[in-house]
């Protein structure tokens, strides 16, 4: 079994491993790494649960090979708050209510975290389009899309 | 004291699990891993009926890492079956397979990939037999039967009139009749009737189906995301041959469920793997397994109501056939649930209402969010809106025209009507706008529905430990499927205990420690197992205050419990000094213990219903003419919750089953093609994105205090899925003048039917308008 030499940067720590080709990202993370919040669900990159940052950009480590990740940066859920702080899109979810089973809550909110970058003042349906990847059979998405424009004025008014 | 301010319940509080979920640190099934755990994997059939002529598992067998390939003869519990009603369902298929996707051959290595990788070395010889796939086949004469003498597995109350028909593929027929149906019809003014269908679907929780069990000298111990904790313990309990203190269910957070995890699914070839290969297995599957597992009843509702001019119903007569698949699952129940409101939530003099649940070489199906009654309110009350036009009457009048009034029997000894079904529409239709202008190019619909709730006969212990620091562990069955059920019980145990809710600790359902609830299903843990969480929380607080009154030099009755302290005497006591002080520094603990047991035991359904769980909706939607697609825009959706202990929560419960129930109204069905699930992947299965969220998605939570639950609760979950379709079809018929009786109304079957209305002559699976106040006659 040729097994390749990886270098990965997960939430800012450096892993020097050696990945069969096939591996998934979502297998490294989770079955390698410890990282359980990335979650796996559909295999066939609809479902959005896996959802990672790769390089800041929203991708499914479901059907990436952990190879492609190779000397860049990844961030699962497990990076996001600081210390005991919660992001402010953590905080926004927990506060309008936004997840139930929890199951999609950690690609949903990184998939928000990209959306947020990318634009900071996102009309609704531009976050009904940007989460389109991202599904929840629980909450209806009513309370995500309030978390998430919630989360855009909480870092606007914190002037990040 | 009776006149204290709530503190606790009836706030929307963050739930008690939304940090460890936003933070990943959450665990589900799926994240557990034991020492020595071995991983298994199936082999599935092709095949919907067929022979199994040989396993050739050498190849199989000689891979690296594997410790065991497994065929029905070579597990512990060969020859056994399981099922919920009948004992119908082997564990592995055994000589014969009744559907295409059932496990036939089980791998287990030392590594998932390794036993996949040994899955494909196995050589497998089927012959096809000639397999049923739809209703109108099994239902045919002369049709090959799946089962010819099910075994009634004799475990649920309400499930003791299960009536299988012999020589046929009828597990259950369910019969209701009362009144003189003939006379009714033939006094009647109009007469209409129609064919309606709902096709099955996969209940895809993100979370596929996942098991963990041990098996060793103290028992079988089995992880699993099951809904029902002490029915699959009884049923594991069976088939090992061991008594149900040797076996332990274990129950962390579950990723969804909505009723796929319900009664026992991998639990016993996870267990008896583990048995033969002496070590744990972990048996995990894949989404598209899942959708292998089990789905929800496809249903056929021919639907036949007779109505004096002014509206009123006299008479109705439903036939309701549900494709329950290979094994019967729970299926006869939901049969039962769902021909018994085929009759809708109405005043109803004359009825005849049968339900057949039968056998066909498909994927079984179980429970789904709403047991049947999505299927049959789509019926029911696209039929009102039918009744409404013909007669040249609004809609909603039509309806409080007929309502069950509060304190009226659905039928004579049924629990009688305990919300305000009028009220409640009411309010939905107001937030809707109805009467008012509609936009042009748009239409408005109302549905409205009611089901058992809590569950038939189901009963629920809970018990509330005060520790000698003043936390308090609350221990109760209910399993956390995401409705936050951890969070509601602790609010009951904090309100009723009389201490701030950060001292609740909620355990994780263990059989072997969490004593015995029914399960979580039927909208019923708020209620039923709240009770009980409330009973135990008032008899540790009684406790409390009888160890407390010595020391205090008062009477019990004349101390309270409030915010943790215990006051009333010359100065407050913390709960913690009230059990430290009783039992001396070295701690102890004060143990309430509260049950819940049904009062009435005989209904319709086989039991008392606990309480009504009405929903209500309107629906506003456009429909593009060129090419048929249907857009909603505004919904609203109402929910009698009697008391909201946690308004946010509640809400939340409400919206989710609304949007999950616009799936079917619009794009959601799977596939099936001579017994092969064509869509079983999310590549093909369209579930609700982000995108269908309506522009405005609205929840009315109706809240009269009148729950039979803690503080007047009642339950809530279902209730927003059962008008979603008839809601947007009424609209989508007041927009167009086009009714469809299929499911789900995909633009191409809108479209299809608009031009077939257009040349003036409807097509298959649509009924074209006919003009208000026309002649009155039968439809069809």
């Amino acid at each position: 079994m040729s097994e390749l030499p990886v270098t990965l940067t997960v939430n800012g720590e450096v892993h020097a491993l050696r990945l069969p080709p096939w591996e998934t990202l979502v297998e490294c993370l989770r079955d390698r790494l410890g990282l359980l919040g990335v979650k796996k669900s559909c295999d066939v990159q609809v479902c959005g649960a896996c959802t990672v940052l790769l390089d800041g950009r929203p991708v499914s480590a479901c059907t990436l090979p952990a190879f492609e990740a190779r000397g860049r940066e990844v961030r699962t859920i497990e990076g996001l708050a600081r210390g005991e702080e919660l992001h402010p899109v953590q905080a926004a979810f927990v506060e309008a209510g936004a997840l139930q089973c929890g199951f999609c809550t950690p690609g949903m909110i990184l998939a928000a975290v990209a959306l947020l970058e990318e634009s900071p003042a996102p009309t609704p349906d531009e976050v009904k389009h940007y989460m389109r990847g991202n599904l929840c059979r629980c909450t209806g998405y009513k309370r995500i899309l309030e978390a998430i424009l919630a989360a855009a004025r909480r870092l606007a008014a914190d002037g990040r | 004291m009776g006149a204290e301010p709530r503190r606790v319940v009836g706030r929307s509080v963050p739930r008690l699990d939304a940090r460890e979920k936003v933070t990943g640190a959450a665990r589900y099934v799926t994240d557990l891993a034991l020492p020595g755990l071995a991983h298994a994997r199936l082999w599935r059939s092709p095949l919907p009926h067929a022979r199994i002529v040989a396993v050739d598992a050498a190849r199989a067998a000689a891979a690296p890492g594997v410790l065991a390939v497994c065929t029905a003869g070579d597990l512990p519990v060969a020859g056994r079956r399981y099922g919920p009603a009948f004992r119908d369902q082997p564990v592995l298929a055994d000589g014969i397979v009744r559907y295409a996707g059932e496990p036939v051959v089980a791998v287990v290595a030392e590594t998932e990939a390794r036993a996949e990788a040994a899955v494909r070395r196995l050589d497998v010889r089927l012959a096809e037999e000639a397999a049923v796939t739809t209703l109108e086949a099994a239902l045919a004469p002369g049709a090959p039967l799946l089962h010819a003498a099910p075994e009634r597995a004799g475990r649920f109350r309400d499930l003791a009139g299960l009536r299988p028909v012999p020589g046929t593929n009828v597990c259950h027929l369910w019969r209701l009749e009362r009144g003189d149906l003939a006379a009714a019809f033939a006094a009647a003014d109009l007469v209409v009737e129609a064919v309606y269908r709902y096709p099955a679907l996969s209940h895809h929780a993100l979370e596929p189906h996942c098991a963990l069990a041990r098996v060793d000298a103290g028992g079988v111990t089995v992880w699993s995301g099951t809904q029902h904790p002490f029915a699959v313990r009884q049923e594991l309990a069976e088939l090992f041959g061991l008594p149900l203190a040797h076996v332990q269910l274990i129950v962390p957070l579950v990723g969804g469920a909505f009723g796929g995890k319900c009664y026992t699914k991998l639990e016993p070839l996870a267990a008896a793997l583990a048995a033969r290969v002496g070590r744990p297995v972990r048996l995990a599957l894949s989404l598209e397994e899942s959708a292998h597992t089990s789905c929800r009843h496809a249903v056929r509702v021919r639907l036949r109501t007779a109505v004096r001019g002014d509206g009123t119903l006299l008479a109705r007569e439903a036939e309701v056939a549900l494709d329950t698949g290979a094994y019967a699952d729970i299926g006869p129940r939901v049969a039962t649930k769902a021909g018994y409101r085929a009759a809708g939530p109405y005043r109803i003099p004359a009825l005849r209402l049968e339900a057949r649940c039968v056998y066909t070489h498909n994927v079984p199906a179980g429970a789904y969010r709403g047991y049947g009654i999505p299927q049959v309110t789509w019926a029911s009350e696209s039929q009102m809106d039918a009744i409404a036009e013909r007669l040249g009457l609004d809609p909603l009048a039509l309806r409080l025209r007929n309502l069950l009034a509060p304190g009226e029997e659905p039928v004579a000894g049924d629990t009688p009507m305990d919300g305000d079904l009028a009220g409640g529409l009411r309010a939905v239709a107001r937030a809707a706008g109805w009467g008012g202008p509609v936009p042009a190019g748009r239409g408005r619909g109302l549905a409205v529905a009611m089901k058992d709730g809590g569950g038939t006969h189901t009963v629920s212990t809970a018990v509330v430990r005060v520790h000698a620091d003043g936390s308090v562990s609350l221990l109760a069955g209910t399993v956390e499927l995401g409705q936050g059920a951890r969070t509601a019980l602790a609010q009951v145990a904090a309100e009723e205990l009389g201490v701030p809710l950060e001292a609740i600790h909620p355990a994780v359902p263990d059989t072997a420690l969490t004593p015995f609830d029914h399960g979580t299903s039927a909208s019923r843990s708020t209620t039923v197992t709240g009770l009980a969480v409330q009973a135990a929380a008032a008899d540790a607080r009684r406790q409390l205050l009888a160890l407390a009154a010595p020391r205090l030099g008062v009477e019990p009755a004349a101390l309270a419990l409030r915010d943790g302290l215990v006051v009333g005497g010359a100065a407050p006591l913390s709960v913690a000094e009230v059990v430290r002080g009783h039992f001396g520094l070295v701690g102890g603990e004060v143990t309430g213990v509260g049950t819940f047991v049904p009062a009435r035991w005989s209904g319709t359904l086989g039991g008392g219903t606990v309480f009504w769980e009405t929903g209500m909706a309107a629906a506003e939607v456009a429909v593009d003419p060129e090419t048929g697609a249907v857009r909603v825009h505004r919904y609203v959706s109402g929910a009698d919750v009697g008391l909201a202990i946690n308004p946010r929560e509640c809400a939340g419960q409400d919206e989710g089953a609304a949007v999950q129930g616009l799936g079917p109204a619009l794009f959601e069905a799977r596939a099936l093609a001579a017994g092969q699930l064509l869509n079983p992947g999310l590549v093909d299965y369209r579930l609700p994105t982000f995108a269908d969220l309506p522009d405005v998605l609205e929840t009315v939570l109706v809240e009269n205090g009148d729950g039979p639950g803690p503080f007047g609760a009642k339950g809530v979950g279902e209730s927003g899925t059962f008008c979603a379709a008839a809601a947007v079809g009424n609209a989508v018929a007041r927009a167009t003048g086009v009714r469809l009786t299929e499911l789900p109304m995909t633009p191409e079957r809108v479209w299809r039917a608009l031009r077939a209305a257009g040349r003036g002559a409807p097509p298959e699976g649509a009924e074209a308008q006919p003009t208000p106040g026309g002649p009155s006659s039968s439809m069809v």
